[in-house]
């Protein structure tokens, strides 16, 4: 049953990294780039989430709402004027830029809201349902994040499937030039993207605080690196590969945590990794490319 | 179209034809029963070719027919399916790309694949990699046996690239070359690892009709000085039907007609999967 | 005449190592010389070593990014691994070689035989992997290192060595010597005076890289970055060339670790993060590809900066993060990039023009004096 409670718990971390991993593989494979600044857009929506309902007393659902549109615009606005300049650039030269604009917003964020810790305001509560007697007990915030993180991913994957900017995104991904030469204006498709990403970014700071409240400036760094993880783990590039990597990342360090050391959950989710990528090179459901000779 | 040639073809034991004069020789290559799937599809299908050890050979055959797949079998960028392959009567079945090298095969690609941010120098001296002769240790230490070794290999690389008459360019990015001379370099840098057979996928593509002549004349000239075998690749049928002795025509995987030009020029199985069918009637 | 323009070409090369040598030379006299009239502040001196460190570790991840072309998230790992070897053999050998400096320098080689050591298990997985994948493992084994040394416990006691990985089951005898303490570290190291013995190391580095580049094996290398189906076609093994450029790299990686280690009297192994890694991708990037000069440059002047923006105190890391987004984006600009190639056609139209004049001036010069004679 303990080994069962766990398991729910990795879900539910598992789910808030494949929700952060769905932005970081939509812009990959979009823009081919590793979009370093992602996980401290998480970290402002925490931030606005974190004002709207703790200073401001407003409605979580209208906080929510406002970080997603905050994190909106300051994600098109990143790529606008820091990532489109550089859009012929060499890779490297976009990857230094990210993390330049990863530090710019830390930076900005101890500035503005200073580095000490905020608790972030327990909105869910702290219930819980208990099953099996009392054995096994899922907090709501958990059955929030699993749910959101399910609803996320069937509305994406109707978006990308079916709608026509959905597939103006997938025809990017294959092939930037000849998109453009079907009439698909490239740089809407990239910047709604982005658009898409930092507002499931603002979701996932909210789930990500009102699990783990302790608010900082650096929040976003881990949570953004291990959800990167988590992309490259299902397959960067693909959207159910986000959402499977992000769980299975969760549940393993989850259980590593309690089965083998708390200190060395990091390490064994980063060997399962390697074990991964090892048998499977392109991710667990990557498409494989091979070079044409 | 007009040969340069009169060499006659004389079958051989291992089921092949080569010319007269290589006759009593062993062949270079012997492919035999090669084949490769992918995902369900023969890309190459009972692939047969034996090539002598100073002879000028052709694949040809309609776009998509397999002739690079071919390549990369002998080269074993790909490993084939079935089939096996003697270089000079030794089989490389488990061989790799670079054994099969050292054994003797060289190739340049139909997409040219140079070190583009080397100078043309260090390209030809990369293609000499495994005969310049000293460690790591020593390179880095500029041991006496590093400045011996770097000056012939660069000596070498000189007298190679004059084949071609490329020595002023050594100094040159390989990458800034002009299109031509890239496809010059990629056999320079071909010879230069010593092989016993060069394969060439498609020199004259892009040369102009008197780029291919002379591309022609330089054929013959290494094959006469280095004395190897050379298989290659065309879809300029001046220059296949010019320098070729024996010829093999692909379609869709399989081997239609093998022979002399004229036989290839007159065979009713390639004039059909070049142009299609005659209509009845 | 050929003959002459070789040597011109191949005397360049040299040409240019010898500069950068003389780069970091000048640098270490200029820095003497001001230390000497109590011109440099403590707070400059006491980065001297982190300078010489950073520089080590920009020109070896230069090596695996800009030479062997594979991107590595996780070079802090080697670093982190050279620091923490050579610390507890320096440590252990106290006793026995009381005089710091050679047990400095048996602690930077053993760093890098530890790193070397590493960098061989990490390059076996990690060099089958192609682009970002590759990247990526070299990221997770970043932060395998930090967190396996940040588990373990090393001590020194009459019966020897003792190693665990759960605090709990480690004991000491009475006396014994606490080296590596799990999260707490190494603490009570004897700092050492190393900036010589910083700047040798650069040199030494260095010259091992520009000397590979310039040999059979470094070809090797740069080969598999430029097409490796090619290079293997021409007989080249791709696995013993790229293991050999990442090792290298690790090694130097291990020693500028060790040389880190000893300027320090506690050290965590949570120093040597993620956010080192990246540190150190900045500087390469910004160097240039490739160019060992422009890594040791960017190291330098980087690592100085944060300091020099310490009048803007708080905005200082901010200012930091603008000046990095500004320098990508003015370098790769398109506009920009464009501007700067016509500045370039302009400047050698006109020495061409000039050296077309002089030419003629010569010309007409021999013509007088044949004639004069």
């Amino acid at each position: 049953m303990l080994f069962l409670s766990n398991v729910i718990n990795g879900l539910s971390l598992g789910s808030i990294y494949a929700i952060i991993a769905l932005g970081y593989t939509m812009v990959y494979g979009i823009a081919k780039m590793l979009n370093f600044a992602h996980g401290d857009v998480i970290m402002v929506g925490a931030y606005i989430c974190f004002f709207a309902i703790a200073r401001f007393n407003l409605n979580p659902i209208i906080g929510i709402l406002l970080a997603m549109v905050v994190c909106t615009v300051l994600g098109m606005t990143i790529e606008r004027f820091a990532y489109k300049p550089l859009r012929q650039a060499p890779s490297l030269a976009v990857l230094i830029t990210a993390i330049g604009m990863s530090y710019f917003l830390q930076n900005m964020a101890q500035l503005l809201w200073t580095p000490n810790i905020k608790v972030f305001p327990s909105v869910v509560g702290n219930g819980a349902i208990k099953l099996f007697d009392g054995q096994l007990t899922i907090s709501y915030i958990a059955l929030i994040t699993m749910g959101a993180c399910v609803v996320i991913m069937l509305m994406l994957s109707l978006f990308t499937g079916n709608s026509k900017m959905g597939k103006a995104m997938r025809a990017c991904s294959e092939d930037k030039g000849a998109a453009q030469l079907m009439g698909i204006n490239v740089n809407t498709t990239i910047s709604m993207t982005f658009a898409i990403g930092s507002a499931l970014a603002a979701i996932a700071g909210f789930l990500l605080c009102s699990a783990y409240p302790n608010l900082t400036p650096t929040t976003g760094s881990m949570p953004g690196i291990k959800a990167f993880t988590a992309a490259v783990f299902g397959g960067i590039g693909s959207i159910p590969g986000a959402f499977v990597g992000g769980l299975l990342l969760g549940v393993i360090e989850i259980l590593a945590a309690a089965y083998i050391s708390t200190e060395l959950s990091d390490a064994v989710v980063f060997m399962v990794l390697v074990v991964v990528l090892l048998v499977k090179p392109t991710g667990l459901l990557g498409k494989k490319i091979s070079e044409k000779v | 179209m007009a040969t340069r040639l009169d060499t006659k073809m004389v079958p051989i034991p291992s089921a092949g034809i080569v010319p007269e004069r290589d006759s009593g020789k062993m062949p270079v290559l012997v492919a035999a029963h090669l084949g490769i799937t992918f995902g369900g599809l023969k890309a190459v299908d009972d692939f047969n070719i034996s090539v002598g050890p100073t002879e000028i050979a052709g694949l040809i055959g309609p776009n998509g027919a397999g002739k690079t797949t071919v390549f990369n079998l002998l080269t074993k960028v790909y490993e084939p399916t079935h089939g096996t392959i003697l270089i000079n009567g030794r089989d490389t079945h488990n061989m790799s790309t670079v054994e099969v090298n050292k054994a003797g095969i060289a190739r340049t690609f139909q997409n040219i694949r140079l070190f583009n941010n080397l100078t043309v120098e260090e390209n030809v001296k990369l293609g000499l990699h495994n005969s310049i002769n000293y460690t790591t240790l020593e390179g880095v230490l500029r041991m006496p046996r590093y400045w011996k070794a770097e000056k012939e290999a660069h000596e070498r690389a000189l007298e190679l690239l004059s084949i071609f008459d490329m020595q002023d360019l050594a100094d040159y990015k390989a990458g800034n070359l002009p299109y031509g001379a890239q496809r010059r370099l990629e056999i320079v840098r071909a010879l230069a690892t010593n092989p016993k057979l060069l394969l060439l996928d498609e020199p004259a593509a892009g040369m102009n009709p008197s780029e291919t002549s002379e591309l022609m004349d330089n054929i013959i000239k290494i094959r006469d000085t280095f004395q190897i075998a050379v298989l290659l690749i065309e879809h300029d049928m001046n220059l296949v039907m010019g320098i070729c002795e024996g010829i093999a025509v692909l379609n869709y995987g399989k081997i239609i007609a093998k022979g002399t030009a004229e036989e290839i020029q007159n065979n009713p199985a390639v004039i059909e999967a070049y142009l299609g069918k005659k209509k009845e009637g | 005449m050929k003959n002459v323009q070789r040597k011109i070409s191949l005397n360049k090369t040299t040409k240019s190592n010898f500069v950068t040598y003389g780069i970091v030379i000048a640098a270490f006299v200029i820095m003497e010389i001001l230390m000497a009239a109590g011109m440099v502040s403590s707070l400059l001196k006491g980065l001297l070593v982190p300078i010489c460190v950073y520089v080590i570790m920009a020109i070896s991840l230069n090596l695996t990014v800009g030479v062997l072309g594979e991107l590595s998230l996780g070079h802090a790992g080697f670093m982190s691994v050279g620091a923490f070897s050579g610390a507890v053999v320096s440590m252990m050998l106290q006793s026995v070689i009381p005089d710091a400096i050679p047990r400095l320098l048996i602690s930077l080689v053993v760093g890098a035989i530890f790193a070397a050591i590493v960098g061989v298990l990490v390059g076996i997985p990690v060099l089958r992997l192609n682009g970002d994948y590759l990247a990526i493992v070299t990221l997770a084994f970043g932060e395998i290192i930090k967190s396996l040394i940040t588990n373990m416990y090393i001590g020194l006691d009459e019966n020897g060595l003792h190693f665990s990985m759960i605090k709990q089951k480690f004991e000491l005898a009475e006396g014994g010597k606490m080296l590596i303490d799990g999260p707490i570290g190494l603490s009570g190291m004897r700092k050492v005076d190393s900036f010589a013995i910083g700047i040798v190391l650069i040199l030494l580095c260095l010259m091992i890289i520009f000397h590979l580049v310039n040999s059979k094996s470094g070809r090797a290398i740069m080969a598999l970055r430029d097409n490796r189906i090619a290079a293997e076609s021409v007989g080249i093994n791709v696995t013993k060339y790229k293991m050999m450029g990442f090792v290298i790299s690790a090694a130097m990686a291990g020693a500028a670790g060790a040389l880190f280690a000893s300027n320090y009297s506690a050290l965590q192994a949570s120093k040597f993060d993620f956010n080192t890694s990246i540190l150190v991708l900045v500087f390469v990037v910004l160097g240039g590809l490739g160019n060992m000069r422009g890594s040791v440059i960017a190291a330098a002047l980087l690592t100085v900066l944060p300091e020099l923006l310490r009048a803007f105190s708080d905005y200082r890391m901010l200012a930091y993060a603008i000046v990095l987004i500004g320098i990508m984006l003015v370098t790769h600009n398109p506009a920009i990039a464009d501007r700067l190639k016509q500045i370039k056609i302009k400047q050698y139209k006109k020495s061409a023009d000039r050296k077309a004049a002089a030419m003629e001036k010569k010309m007409v010069r021999q013509t007088a004096k044949k004639e004069g004679k």
